[in-house]
């Protein structure tokens, strides 16, 4: 399985992670090009749907980047995503896919290494998960 | 929606070689030009620059563009640089989309195969988005012509003084019962050695009668609400049990109080009354007390200050009170407090008396003093013959957290024991520093000065003091001579680095600003924006944003004021369009948005038996779209629809590519 390149796909909030991915970039940190990140204004907005679309439509994992708790730019959309993802991942489990395809993290728009750590991390352990095999069609959720 | 299909310019940035030496950017704008609805794909040195930007105008005219794309830098950075572009050319500023293929490709990838190939999924991504853009219009609110700065040290006091000289309204919020901050308690500046309260008082007296300034002591911010050029905040300003107004700081009070505490103003090394000034020439220039050291309160058991005042200005019964402030703009001049030495047990403080911080020395050296400038032991109160200063403790120290240099203290400490030099002319005094740091105007000419004046600087990291036949040995690794030595001494001076004031991660989460890792207040840009923050009409002012000195922090004040003032004078601001919009249609008025929304921004209409949006409320999370059940919620600018596109975009590859990947997408294959 060493030769998989998995496909990861990414939400981040505009205020922390994708800050936090932007200092990496900015500090020329390293990290798998696998990931690829959608912006969106608070880890409020991502919709589990979304997160069921990208793993029915071949994503092999899924980050998602929000502000430390406390530290939300709308209050608490943070711990909305949090909540929503927690959930989503005992539905995971139902269908056939690994939760652990399914990575929260908190990064702050100082945490450039931390960002680039947890990217790095998370794609090797997607690797060793290997391809997410679909058995059954995902179109019924 | 009925509408011809969109005509998109795609543009690919070189960025010079940020960006091409690692993707190959003919490659990809060739590959744009190939995706659905692109009318024209370019790649050019510098988008942003002026030609760059007159490329896209261009385009817009001539070809008729009806979207944008440009693949370059972060949004964070040139998206309102585009959007201007944009809508020079007559397009509305939302239909650009923005692709970042340097922070979060070029930057972070080696391989120039597998970056290009990324940074083509990132346009591929950007180009379905922009499709699916729709126009807004932005709205303008105004501004309250009022700032609050928070923190009265010399930070805020220059900000301060700055917006009430523009002619605004300032609330000047500062924690303890004086304005001055850190500053009051210097004794001289370096390197010019003016004499710190010189020099600063005229400050505080001039703010505290400005016409447009009030001050709020002893008060601290509970709460913000509200945007740019309309927050409001709550100020909790607790009980001073003295009538600021009428007291005359005569002292009759302080006189036959009979307890006795630490002067934290003094750092301890003197003691005050319960009912005290912080220092004589505090501003406002009144008495205040502290309820929980007064033997007065409940059940009345002292009360002599009450006796003792003519003026009758003592009042135990006053409350702590919390008020609303409406200010179009907030200024964080919060400052930093002294790294804290009992972290580091292996230096002795708090144990030998003889070792003290800097600012205690600073103390030491006042004329205002505890010992009224006349340096001695605090063991014995004997002159010390030898005297160490320590660099860098508490500073570019990993092991306690701090990996930063705090600035100040080289220079701090060759002022120091400039001071030392010329009040005990026959001292030995030794420095151990790690490096000399003097980089300031006029900074290297002292050190010099000083060197020459007789002090020594030894280059060396001190691991241990401890008490030997009653002298304190430093016992230092010497760097240059490659050997540890053992330094008996009267006396050490820890130079103590600068660490973010207490409060200020509260704070940061009240008013939602980013910490760096430094712990200190984050800015916008580290080079071009250094006063602005995260949020919009928030400033950071001194040591709040960063150890600095006076000058740099006076600079930074006045960069912060005159932010503020622009903001002010301009009247209006912008304010997002991206907010929340329901499609009463479809609403089933299940409420579960409400309950969610942090604004309460989502109203249920009694009328129409749906759930609305107030839009002025609204400030664009997207948490309310993302939970409805009826899919009545749309985030504009951040559709589901506009997600989703995103999505299939970037995933599309992965259907084409290989067999072995087409082949784990089967529900692909079941639909068709």
């Amino acid at each position: 399985m060493a030769d998989f390149n998995p496909t990861i796909i990414g939400f981040a909030c505009n205020w922390c992670c994708y800050a936090g991915a932007d200092l990496a970039g900015t500090s020329r940190m390293k990290y798998p090009p696998n990931l690829r990140l959608i912006r969106v204004m608070c880890s409020g907005r991502i919709d589990p749907q979304f997160i069921l679309k990208a793993f029915k439509e071949g994503a092999d994992g899924i980050f998602i980047g929000g502000c430390h708790p406390g530290d939300c730019h709308y209050v608490s959309g943070n711990y909305k995503a949090e909540k929503r993802i927690d959930l989503l991942k005992g539905l995971l489990a139902g269908l056939g896919i690994e939760p652990e395809r399914l990575e929260l993290h908190w990064v702050s728009a100082s945490e450039g290494q931390i960002f680039a750590d947890a990217v790095t991390a998370f794609t090797e352990r997607i690797r060793a998960f290997g391809p997410l095999a679909l058995t059954e069609p995902a179109g019924a959720y | 929606m009925a509408k011809s299909a969109p005509k998109i310019g795609v543009y690919i940035c070189h960025c010079g070689v940020n960006i091409a030496q690692t993707v190959d950017v003919k490659a990809v704008a060739e590959y744009a030009a190939t995706l659905p609805n692109v009318a024209v794909a370019r790649d050019y040195m510098y988008m942003c620059s002026d030609p760059g930007q007159d490329l896209i105008k261009k385009d817009i005219k001539e070809l008729g563009l009806t979207r944008v794309v440009v693949a370059a830098c972060s949004p964070r950075m040139h998206e309102p640089t585009f959007r201007g572009a944009v809508f020079g050319a007559g397009l509305n500023p939302y239909l650009y989309e923005m692709c970042n293929i340097r922070e979060q490709c070029s930057w972070v990838h080696v391989d120039k195969a597998e970056a290009t190939e990324k940074a083509k999924d990132l346009v591929r991504s950007a180009v379905a988005r922009a499709s699916l853009l729709e126009p807004l219009e932005d709205r303008y609110a105004d501004v309250t012509k009022a700032v609050m700065v928070v923190g009265a040290g010399i930070a805020g006091i220059q900000a301060a003084l700055d917006v009430a000289e523009a002619g605004h309204k300032v609330y000047l919020v500062e924690k303890e019962a004086s304005i001055g901050g850190h500053m009051a308690q210097l004794d001289k500046t370096f390197p010019t050695l003016d004499c710190s309260a010189c020099i600063l008082t005229p400050k505080m007296v001039d703010v505290s009668r400005h016409p447009n300034v009030e001050l709020l002591t002893l008060s601290t911010v509970k709460q913000v609400s509200g945007f740019v050029g309309s927050f409001t905040v709550t100020v909790h300003q607790k009980a001073r049990y003295v009538d600021a107004s009428q007291c005359t700081a005569c002292g009759d009070c302080a006189k036959v109080c009979p307890q006795r505490l630490p002067d934290e103003f003094n750092l301890g090394l003197s003691t005050r009354t319960a009912i005290y000034q912080p220092f004589p020439q505090a501003v406002p220039a009144a008495f205040c007390r502290n309820a929980e050291q007064c033997l007065g309160s409940l059940p009345l058991a002292c009360g002599k200050c009450l006796a003792a005042c003519e003026k009758k200005c003592i009042d135990f019964d006053q409350k702590d009170i919390e008020r609303d402030y409406e200010v179009g703009a907030i200024v964080i001049a919060t400052g930093m407090d002294v790294f804290d030495a009992l972290t580091l047990p292996e230096f002795g403080y708090g144990k030998y008396p003889d070792v003290l911080t800097s600012l205690e020395f600073e103390r030491l050296c006042s004329a205002g003093g505890p010992t009224g400038g006349h340096i001695v032991r605090i063991s014995d109160g004997e002159e010390p013959k030898d005297v160490v200063f320590i660099h860098c403790v508490g500073s570019r120290d990993k092991a306690v957290g701090n990996e930063y240099c705090s600035r100040v203290c080289c220079m701090f400490i060759i002022k120091q024991a400039h001071l030392l030099k010329d009040k005990l002319p026959s001292a030995n005094v030794t420095s151990y520093y790690m490096d000399i740091r003097a980089y300031g105007k006029g900074f290297e000419e002292f050190y010099d000065r000083v060197r020459e004046e007789g002090v020594r600087f030894k280059r060396g990291k001190p691991s241990e003091i401890f008490r030997r036949k009653g002298k304190l040995v430093v016992r230092v690794d010497d760097t240059l001579l490659g050997k540890v030595i053992e330094h008996e001494t009267d006396m050490v001076v820890l130079g103590v680095g600068l660490v973010p004031s207490e409060g200020y991660r509260e704070l940061a989460q009240t008013l939602k600003l980013s910490l760096s890792s430094d712990r200190f207040f984050l800015e916008a840009h580290p080079k071009l924006r250094p006063v602005d923050t995260n949020i919009d009409g928030v400033y950071l002012a001194g040591c709040a944003q960063g150890p600095k000195d006076i000058p740099d922090t006076v600079a930074q004040a006045k960069g912060a004021a005159s932010s503020a003032i622009a903001l002010l004078n301009k009247g209006k601001v912008k304010v997002d369009p991206i907010v929340a919009d329901i499609d009463e249609n479809v609403c089933s008025s299940c409420h579960i948005c409400e309950a969610l929304c942090p604004y309460q921004a989502l109203i249920y209409d009694e009328h129409k038996h749906t759930m609305t949006v107030n839009q002025i409320l609204c400030k664009g999370c997207g948490v309310c779209p993302s939970a409805c059940p009826s899919e009545a919620i749309t985030l504009k600018h951040f559709t589901s629809a506009q997600i989703d596109a995103q999505l299939e975009a970037l995933l599309a590859r992965d259907m084409t590519e290989t067999s072995e990947v087409s082949d784990r997408v089967p529900s692909q294959k079941v639909e068709a």
